[in-house]
């Protein structure tokens, strides 16, 4: 027998939730780039900029690159726990992995809305 | 009694050299391998879409570091982790909802996985940088 309490704690529940949802997002974004890009074929670069440019596609290109960010913590997050044993250096991972993730995420919203 | 059981002495291989991967489990290595390849080429990424978006001076600055034969392996290796991961990533959904959760599926869809993702590869290095 196994006598662990499993109620009071949700053992992740919402990480694997939030992995899936952001996974979905980013799979819908792709469709839809790769079905834009088809139908514009941009020939130049102010064609390409015009693309990023229109509203809705800044608002969708900021929506994936956060659920990027987010799904990447998860992912990254996980693999630390799986291989890195010594505590201290494993907290230290998971900190320089959030300051990076934060950070990406401000220089993605730079350039989208310096468009 | 279960407790017994888990206690009992049994038998262990960690030895990465001697153990067969089936391939449902290659993929699943290598769908973390290629998450982790994206993360740390996260820097890099951000740069190449911002000097494409940013200016003509940038952009046609990033088509000439791109036209570089190490940046051309380099975003191989990274188109094929992100076609790699977005294919696994659809077949984990479609096993969390029991799709496809039989061994001989599974194995199948597996197969499927890893050539889709390389013929994706192919065609998108081809159109983009050839």
């Amino acid at each position: 027998m196994v006598n662990r309490i499993v109620v009071g704690a949700h053992y992740g529940l919402k990480d694997w939730i939030a992995q899936r949802a952001t996974a979905v997002v980013m799979a819908v974004y792709t469709a839809l780039i790769v079905a834009v890009i088809l139908v514009a074929r941009p020939a130049d670069f102010e064609a390409w900029r015009a693309i990023f440019a229109h509203g809705f596609i800044k608002f969708a290109s900021f929506l994936f690159a956060l659920s990027l960010f987010y799904h990447a913590w998860i992912g990254m997050r996980d693999l630390w726990m799986d291989y890195i044993k010594p505590t201290g250096l494993r907290l230290a991972l998971h900190v320089l992995t959030i300051l990076a993730l934060v950070g990406y995420a401000g220089w993605a919203a730079s350039i989208l809305w310096r468009l | 009694m279960a407790e017994m059981s888990i206690k009992k002495q049994r038998p262990k291989n960690l030895d990465l050299t001697s153990i067969r991967l089936p391939l449902p489990g290659k993929v699943s290595i290598l769908h973390r391998v290629s998450g982790a390849g994206i993360f740390l080429m996260l820097p890099l990424l951000l740069w190449i879409f911002q000097a494409s978006v940013t200016s003509p001076e940038s952009f046609e600055a990033f088509k000439a570091v791109a036209s570089h034969p190490l940046a051309k392996l380099i975003l191989a290796g990274l188109i094929w982790a992100y076609m790699h991961h977005f294919c696994a990533g659809i077949r984990f959904l479609l096993l969390d909802v029991h799709v496809g959760v039989e061994l001989q599926s599974a194995r199948q869809s597996a197969a499927v996985v890893l050539a889709v993702s390389l013929v994706l590869t192919a065609v998108l290095w081809g159109v983009l940088l050839w």
